[in-house]
């Protein structure tokens, strides 16, 4: 039993002299070095009269954005924090005259200051962030009369074309909840809060350096520690190279002046976005400083032009006529049609979706793109749904296609907080209609891009990339290369993804999507001397005024240029959405707009205050 | 027996007078390491600094130490297995819910406070290997037995090196201390020490330089022992475990070990100057230590450990506040204690009637041994930045309710003596 006494001698008594003796030698040993650092070494004491090393962190400036021409789209701006260490501020301090220098009232200055202290008494902290330079000029010249206040250079964003704010993304302080889940950052670092700066944060972030310095013990700087030979130098991040062409970009920026709505256009080869635009925007720099917050308040707060809302990619529309091309597209590739398949048409009076047009009938895919004819459509759908063993069957098969030209879904890259739109399949018709009670006929919407089916303008765009690519498309991004010191990465350039839709098929399409803007829905401002564009217009009803939608890509051979444009509660697409895509593509192709009367005209829309 | 009965009439005075002096004393160096400038300092007890909440964890662990006295002295070596599997568990559980908190899961949040399960798993330990051995008689039971018994510090080593936390880890060898009291061998603690330098020389000397070093000590050893049975067989086999051990140090220093592991370990072996890395802590806490010169500057008068320039200075480098304004009387005072306290911790081992209670109190004498030697060491750079707590003077609610649980278990025993018959 483990309670037993103990009775009998112990042979390994004489142990507890040897453990006892060991720990008294270590003991001694630690003793001796004490006595060594504490009594003998005096340099302990020299190095310590009073001066201490202070590490001081140097602030790396973020990584620099250019775009596909190498034109600097994002730079940094030095400011400066002023930083108190509250123990250091004496009752002498000149409290009115600070606050005056400053340019600050006195209870928003004693309330910072407070803080602070609460912080640290004894370590430095930010009273005041991101002073300009010419606002610096004069506080750091009275500075010295001020103790314990301390000056720290940072940068912050610089926009020098004021253009793209929602893809681009703001920068900010991290914030108490930040930190908790992000060990790594400190108190007023800066972070990426949204769009390209967040997703790339940790390569645009760069690492912070150290300066030491000496210092008494009234924390006043004695010079540097070791002449500096210990310091570490801040690492700028690194630098981005966008797909974006930037004069586009500030081009259709000013096109969507006044008006609602996005405009995205894609290079088809490569998949890089070439602009995005989401209209009403907001000049990126606004998002910079001391005013940041703010502006901030008022654009969250803006709930009649919500600029904060990136709708080429968050804005979710039917996608009305645009869609007939892919259901072009599909029944050829089910086999319901052929090039030749003809379907008559009653105009104005065919039932249950009547044409908009007048036009020949019977007529065939290519013209009734053309035509934009809805019976030639509906008929096509409802035929193709027909011709599966059920219409589940049917609209499933349908939904995967459309799929594969990424509608409903998001991309795999580095574009966030896009929506995935809605392409509704049995699943989603079955919930609605108790005992699976719908048929080919019930959805029929859906032929004509109506209904329950939602689309993002990006989603447009990289369609009409992937029909000018004739059945493939690359993952829609931003972001071309990372510079790095020792490689350059491409992160997205060859996720190609292949639609369920056989290449054979596309050149009817295309054929008819020329004759759009020759001589269909398009014609009026869908065409630029020597430039075949191939495109489609779309008018979604909802309960405003119509949506206007138009998407394009040209030149017909070796496309160069993919677009999609919304106008939001504007009317015709082919009034209000063809103009600004042709003006675009005119921009993009051509390098000049020639066709004046067009862009006046474009210009001087305005749809919205 | 005529004091038995008594709760408090067999209590040890002066293991509870050493006590209550260092928490008093540790206490004291948190206030000043954490309150700052005191001039125009407002002394705040509330919860909202370090040195308000260490007074709460100072309550509670008296209060651990009051029931420890209270309950029946039996109950320690019947309870031991289940309280060693219980935070055993918790190990686990740190490891699957624990707080990860700078690259390691330590901690196990509890309402508003977290508790590190590594800290109590030491004195689970320590009633788990008292009752084994109190069971089975180290020096007679078969090989078998001996080896179960390393399992049980093995068990919560493995489980701290996942966290991972290195420091906690290296504490449980404190149990080679009743183990060797026990009959451990010695030749086989003299090989381990052996195996220590031999792991620290291979950082610093060509490895073949140095093997063949070992050989020719060993072919001098062969010779003048010659007389000793076996002595052929004993040197080849030492030779082949230097060998091995040589070339393992080798592929772990390149393959296993983490570049900020290599600094310290190349740092603390002055293959490397380093102030601002590694070595800045240990830098820092030299000049905190070493400016508090014979005299110290006084009670609050610290400047380096106020300034922030020795990090984790409340917690882990708490000695630096001791030598900077306590200087080296301070230091020698402190010292003297915990030796005092181990010394009288030993001596009480001994006089103990069964079994379970001496080896008990030889579990703690180690822990105790070992937190100071390594704590203080690495202060003074005598060893590299190993975290471990300074028992009762760094700051935590963890470390301290542990100490105290641990001290006052065997308190309890010592004063229950006189009840076995
Ligand atoms: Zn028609």
């Amino acid at each position: 039993m483990h309670s037993k006494v103990v009775m009998r001698k112990d042979i390994n008594e004489n142990r507890k002299y040897l453990i006892i003796g060991f720990i008294s030698i270590i003991f001694l040993v630690i003793l001796i070095k004490l006595f060594a650092i504490q009594v003998i070494n005096k340099s302990y004491k020299t190095d310590a009269a009073n001066n201490s090393i202070k590490e001081k962190v140097i602030y790396p400036g973020r990584g620099l954005f250019y775009d596909r021409n190498n034109n600097l789209v994002v730079c940094n701006e030095a400011v400066y924090d002023l930083l108190v260490t509250p123990n250091m501020i004496s009752k002498k301090f000149d409290t009115t005259g600070f606050c005056k220098l400053v340019g600050v009232e006195k209870d928003v200055f004693i309330e910072k200051l407070q803080k602070c202290k609460k912080y640290s008494r004894y370590k430095s902290s930010v009273l005041f962030s991101q002073i300009s330079k010419e606002d610096m000029g004069a506080i750091e010249e009275a500075l010295y009369k001020y103790d314990g206040i301390e000056v720290q250079p940072r940068t912050v964003r610089k926009y020098p074309y004021s253009v793209g704010a929602h893809m681009l993304g703001d920068v900010g302080e991290v914030s108490d909840r930040f930190l908790k889940s992000h060990p790594e950052y400190k108190m007023g670092d800066y972070t990426g809060l949204s769009g390209l700066e967040k997703t790339y944060e940790s390569y645009l972030k760069g690492e912070k350096g150290s300066k030491y310095i000496l210092v008494d013990v009234h924390n006043v700087e004695k010079g540097h520690y070791e002449s500096g030979q210990q310091d570490v130098a801040a690492q700028q991040g690194f630098d981005l190279i966008l797909e974006m062409d930037i004069n586009l970009q500030v081009y259709g920026e000013l096109l969507m002046q006044g008006k609602k709505g996005s405009v995205v256009a894609i290079d088809p080869k490569t998949g890089g976005i070439l602009a995005m635009v989401s209209a009403p925007s907001y000049d990126p720099n606004l998002l910079v400083g001391r005013e940041r917050s703010k502006n901030y308040y008022l654009l969250a707060h803006d709930s009649v032009n919500v600029p904060l809302l990136n709708r080429a990619i968050m804005g979710e529309y039917p996608p009305g006529s645009s869609f007939k091309i892919f259901n072009g597209l599909y029944g050829l590739q089910v086999g319901t049609i052929t090039p030749n398949t003809k379907y008559y048409c009653a105009g104005p009076e065919a039932k249950p979706i009547k044409c908009t047009h007048h036009h020949e009938s019977p007529l065939a895919v290519v013209s009734a793109i053309r035509e934009s004819c809805n019976p030639f459509f509906r008929s096509t759908f409802e035929n193709t749904i027909n011709s599966f063993s059920s219409p589940s069957v049917g609209l499933d098969d349908w939904a995967q296609t459309a799929k594969s030209f990424g509608f409903g879904t998001s991309f795999n890259s580095d574009i966030s907080n896009a929506k995935n739109g809605l392409i509704p399949d049995s699943k989603y018709y079955d919930n609605i209609y108790k005992n699976k009670q719908w048929k080919s006929s019930t959805i029929r919407s859906l032929s004509i891009g109506q209904g329950e089916i939602l689309v993002t303008p990006l989603q447009l765009a990289n369609f009409a990339a992937a029909v000018a690519n004739e059945g493939y498309y690359i993952d829609p991004h931003f972001v071309r290369y990372i510079i790095t010191p020792e490689d350059t990465i491409a992160p997205y350039q060859n996720s190609i993804h292949q639609t369920k839709v056989d290449k054979k098929y596309f050149k009817y399409i295309k054929e008819g999507m020329h004759e759009v803007t020759l001589s269909g829905t398009a014609r009026i401002y869908g065409q630029i001397e020597g430039i075949d564009i191939c495109g489609k217009t779309g008018t979604v009803q909802n309960a405003g005024r119509n949506h206007a939608i138009f998407i394009a890509f040209a030149p017909m051979e070796d496309p160069e240029i993919a677009i999609a444009v919304v106008v939001e509660n504007s009317g015709y697409g082919s009034v209000y959405a063809v103009p600004v895509a042709s003006l675009m593509i005119e921009y993009y192709l051509k390098g000049e707009v020639t066709r004046t009367r067009v862009e006046k005209m474009v210009l001087e829309t305005k749809l919205i205050q | 027996m005529s004091r038995r009965g008594a709760v408090f009439g067999n209590v040890d005075k002066w293991i509870v007078a050493v006590y209550f002096i260092l928490v008093a004393m540790g206490w004291l160096n948190i206030f000043s390491s954490t309150c700052g400038i005191i001039e125009e300092q407002t002394v705040n007890f509330s919860l909202s600094t370090d040195y308000g909440r260490q007074m709460v964890f100072m309550a509670v662990a008296f209060l651990c130490a009051f029931i420890i006295l209270l309950v029946d002295g039996k109950l320690f070596a019947q309870t031991s297995y289940v309280i060693y599997v219980l935070f055993c568990l918790l190990l686990v559980a740190v490891l699957v819910v624990g707080e990860e908190v700078s690259g390691a899961r330590s901690w196990i949040k509890v309402g508003s406070f977290s508790i590190q399960p590594a800290e109590f798993a030491k004195f689970a330990t320590a009633l788990a290997v008292s009752r084994y051995l109190s069971d089975h008689d180290y020096s007679k039971c078969s090989l078998q037995n001996k080896l179960l018994v390393y399992l049980f510090p093995l068990i919560p080593i493995g489980l701290i090196m996942l966290e991972p936390d290195a420091g906690s880890a290296l504490v449980f060898f404190s149990f080679l201390i009743p183990l060797f009291r026990e009959g451990f061998s010695g030749s086989l603690i003299v090989l381990g020490f052996y195996l220590i330098l031999l792991v620290l020389l291979s950082f610093l000397i060509d490895k073949y330089i140095l093997l063949g070093a070992v050989l020719l000590l060993l072919i001098l050893m062969v010779v003048l022992l010659r007389r000793t049975r076996h002595i052929f067989r004993y040197a080849i086999l030492i030779f082949i475990v230097s060998v091995a051990t040589v070339f393992s140090v080798d592929y772990g220093y390149e393959h296993i070990l983490q570049p900020h592991q290599k600094d310290r370990i190349e740092i603390l072996l002055g293959m490397k100057q380093d102030i601002k890395g590694a070595g800045y802590n240990v830098h820092q806490s030299k000049i905190a230590i070493g400016s508090g010169g014979f005299a110290g500057k006084g009670y609050l008068k610290g400047t380096k450990t106020k300034f922030d320039f020795v990090p984790e200075q409340q917690t882990d480098f708490i000695f630096c506040t001791v030598g900077e304004e306590e200087g080296f009387i301070g230091s020698l005072a402190v010292l003297g204690l915990f030796l005092f306290l181990i010394i009288r911790i030993i001596i009480i081992a001994e006089r103990q009637r069964t079994k379970f209670s001496r080896i008990y109190g030889y579990c703690v004498a180690g822990i105790f041994f070992f937190h100071v030697w390594i704590n203080i060491s690495m202060t003074i750079g005598l060893m590299p930045v190993i975290g471990i707590p300074l028992p009762f003077f760094s700051y935590g609610g963890s470390s301290l309710m542990s100490f105290t649980i641990l001290l006052f278990i065997f308190v309890k025993l010592d004063a229950y003596r006189y009840d076995i018959l």
